[in-house]
């Protein structure tokens, strides 16, 4: 009984249906285990973790250069996030999180391989790209890379979804890809 | 239930003989139990009007919070429902399970009163530092955001205090093998709620790890702790804390099982094992909240989430089958032997404590393990991470799942320990089909609207626009109305407790009155419950002994549970593959 001293034999292996359906749970188990390692080589949609230390004002130093570089002269905007980039694919670009928006507004090309660098410059922040759903987490001090290819022309908004303080709901970036 | 056992030799003064269940009861380890079980109750009715708030809230079209109050309520809500209700409700059952199960004496007074006192400061310190607004930050406390001191120094006690109410669960424990209060191995349920002690030990360690630099660093004494350092270890509080709860829920179906059907587990190595698995495997099963975090490798990320993990997903599948099958046998050897479900159909579904047991392992098993699990596969987190969807998977769990079984256990608690019988028992029978229907709701609605990519802890999903469109506010609202559902629900919950202690009838000298628990039925052909006729004579125990073991209908629901669980994981593969490829 459950609330009884088991006797004294109870050490036993499992039988009939019991033993049928552990049978059952461990080979699930296993194709749960499985799956991980398949995606990785075989799938398209991976989360790999490419991360560089960083500073906040290292990562802002070149996110500017990057700004400048690519849409001079825009970069006294910086604080309303307005800017929009073109950059030259396929190459290295720049997302700077900060309480409370996106900045830049980066302009793709579909089909083209980027490698997106996220980081924050205060708290943790969410990247949440939508309506694809995808999300990634932005952490100050860490230089966090994606290899993202967009895949049709659209307007995608980037909604912050870490708890960044007072206006968390109101950081929302976007991402134009042509 | 089991009529008392007159005693023969006279009883110590430290003990007493429960009149309904002739169980010996420790007075000290009472006097605990009921003070700890009654401060989880106000706590949950604390958290209970913060989650109506939130949900009013995420209610788009309703939207009661203003901003800050939202998110200082979000910050409430979490710790007082996931921490503060389930760690008081969970040091109760240890000094239940330690002694009454084993017949043994409360280690110590004191320390119980150091415990005690250490969480409930430690509580009410938390609560007044939020409500004043010095700590907005959820409850977990992400660095570089930083709360008043006081908020971490309260959270230290509670984890504390709670560490010392498990040492005093160990001493017990220790104290009644030397002086061989029991014979041979400690009960299952003893099993269980040792493993969660186990568990809960690592974890209030990983607590304290990273608790008190950040306090320091609060006061300004210390530099920042690295913010993914602290994702790391926070989470090796924050998840294994869920293991624990896990543990106990998984002890109270087993117990419930027992006192409301008289089950026993069909093998003891098969349920003790599944214990073992949850306590070796669970160590870092705090990588499937850093799926997508920068700094942790694919590697690691999926080493960790396959081996700690689903070594412990075999673990509750395992008492997934084990508890309804013992349950399944034990209905079958009373009689109710019709068809694949006559077992079932036959439960005492008017007994509270046992609706509550079993639909909080349907939730638990259907809703919360299958999302879980899927959720916290490496790649499909991509989709999932912080959206609704988790705060979906988790009110599965630790609400109709855990919530969901420490309340169907409080239905005998009370009879038992405070020796009240329960007022309003009409109200207290549909309590647990309510709470289930509104978690249900609730749950639903978040998943469904995390799949639209709505965010959790998010005042306005529209501050800049409408980025998920009509459907969204559909869900929200689903959401909306399972909250007012449950909280009615935790509402009458507390209700019923508090005016049974308060206005109920004592039952001390004799039997409580009975929630309903089946009948034998006799040889003849007997009558089941609501005069339905069972076929008798079947039943008898084939020569072979066949019938003790019949578990047919429970295979059947687990074969049911297998095919939804695979359809979920495969759909998920395919909602992932359909998105912008990622490295
Ligand atoms: C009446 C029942 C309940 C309702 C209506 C409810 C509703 C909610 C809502 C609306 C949220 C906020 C979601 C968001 O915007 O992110 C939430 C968060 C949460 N709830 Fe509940 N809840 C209930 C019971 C519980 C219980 C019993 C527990 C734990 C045992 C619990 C644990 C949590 C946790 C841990 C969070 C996350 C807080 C955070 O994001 O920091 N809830 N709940
Ligand atoms: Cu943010
Ligand atoms: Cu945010």
């Amino acid at each position: 009984m459950s609330i009884h001293s088991p006797a004294a034999d109870w050490f036993k292996a499992p039988t009939g249906h019991e033993r049928l359906w552990i049978g059952l749970a461990v080979g699930w188990c296993i194709v749960l285990s499985l799956m991980m390692p398949y995606w990785h080589f075989k799938g398209k949609q991976n989360s790999s973790g490419e991360t560089y230390r960083t500073t906040p004002e290292e990562f802002q130093a070149r996110v500017e250069k990057f700004s400048e570089a690519n849409a001079p002269g825009t970069r006294d905007n910086f604080a309303e996030g307005l800017n929009v980039e073109v950059p030259a694919p396929p190459g290295d670009i720049y997302l700077i999180a900060k309480q409370y928006f996106w900045y830049p507004i980066l302009k793709l090309r579909a089909g083209e391989t980027y490698r997106v660098h996220m980081s924050s410059v205060d708290f943790q922040h969410g990247f949440s790209l939508q309506p694809m759903n995808m999300n990634f987490q932005v952490i100050p001090g860490y230089d966090h890379v994606l290899t993202l290819t967009p895949q049709a022309p659209g307007i995608y908004p980037i909604v912050c979804n870490e708890f960044c303080g007072v206006g968390h709901h109101t950081m929302v970036g976007k991402i134009i890809v042509e | 239930m089991n009529p008392a056992t007159p005693s023969t030799s006279p009883l110590p003064l430290w003990k007493r003989i429960c009149d309904t269940t002739g169980l010996p009861v420790c007075r000290d380890a009472e006097l605990f139990i009921k003070l700890n079980a009654v401060c989880a109750v106000v706590f949950l009715l604390v958290g209970g009007i913060g989650a109506l708030l939130l949900a009013l809230t995420r209610w788009q079209t309703v939207h009661l919070l203003p901003v800050e109050w939202f998110y200082r309520i979000v910050t409430l809500h979490g710790l007082n429902m996931l921490i503060f209700w389930i760690l008081f409700f969970e040091v109760a059952i240890l000094y239940f399970a330690g002694t009454t199960l084993l017949n043994a004496r409360l280690y110590s007074r004191k320390v119980a009163w150091v415990a005690f006192g250490m969480m409930l400061v430690g509580a009410l310190l938390v609560d007044v530092v939020i409500l004043v607004g010095q700590a907005d930050v959820m409850m977990t406390s992400y660095l570089p955001l930083l709360a008043h001191p006081l908020f971490y120094l309260g959270i230290i006690l509670v984890a504390v205090g709670t560490l010392t109410g498990v040492f005093n669960y160990f001493a017990t424990i220790w104290q009644a093998k030397r002086q061989r209060t029991y014979e041979g191995s400690v009960p299952l349920v003893v099993f269980g709620a040792t493993a969660a002690a186990i568990i809960a030990v690592v974890t209030l360690l990983h607590g304290a790890i990273v608790m008190i630099p950040t306090f320091l660093h609060s006061l300004g004494l210390i530099a920042q702790p690295d913010p993914i350092w602290y994702r790391l270890i926070w989470w090796g509080l924050g998840h294994q804390s869920q293991q624990v709860n896990v543990c106990a829920m998984v002890s109270c179906w087993y117990l419930i099982g027992n006192i409301t059907t008289g089950a026993k587990a069909l093998n003891e190595t098969v349920c003790r094992g599944a214990f073992v698995l949850y306590i070796l495997f669970i160590n870092l099963a705090s990588a499937h909240h850093l799926l997508v975090d920068p700094g942790v490798s694919a590697t690691w990320k999926i080493w960790n989430t396959s081996y700690a993990m689903y070594l412990a997903v075999l673990a509750s599948m395992i008492h997934g089958f084990t508890v309804p099958a013992s349950i399944e046998v034990a209905m079958r050897n009373k009689g109710y032997t019709k068809g694949l479900f006559g077992w079932l159909t036959n439960a005492p579904w008017q007994n509270p404590a046992f609706s509550g047991s079993f639909l909080s392992m349907c939730i638990f098993g259907f809703i919360g393990g299958i999302t879980g699990v899927t959720l916290g596969t490496q790649q499909i987190n991509i989709i999932a991470h912080n959206t609704l969807r988790i705060t979906g998977h988790f009110h599965a769990t630790v609400v109709g799942g855990t919530t969901l079984a420490f309340m169907a256990l409080t239905y005998y608690v009370v009879p038992l320990l405070f020796r009240k019988d329960f007022i309003f028992r009409p109200l207290a029978r549909i309590q647990p089909y309510l709470f289930a229907g509104g978690i249900l709701l609730l749950s639903l609605g978040m998943s469904f609207a995390g799949s639209l990519g709505v965010a959790r802890r998010s005042w306005d999903i529209e501050a800049t626009g409408s980025v998920h469109g009509p459907s969204a506010h559909l869900f929200l609202a689903v959401l909306g109305l399972g909250g007012i559902l449950a909280f009615a629900s935790l509402l009458l919950f507390v209700l019923l407790t508090v005016g049974t202690l308060l206005f109920g009838k004592s039952n001390v000298g004799r039997a409580m009155v009975d929630w309903g628990t089946p009948k034998t039925l006799s040889d003849a052909g007997g009558h089941g419950h609501g005069g339905e006729v069972v076929s008798g004579g079947a039943r008898a125990v084939s020569p072979s002994g066949e019938a003790a073991h019949d578990t047919r209908g429970t295979l059947v629901l687990a074969l049911v549970f297998l095919a939804s669980f695979a359809v979920y994981y495969f759909a998920n593969w395919k909602a992932l593959a359909d998105v912008w490829p990622v490295r």
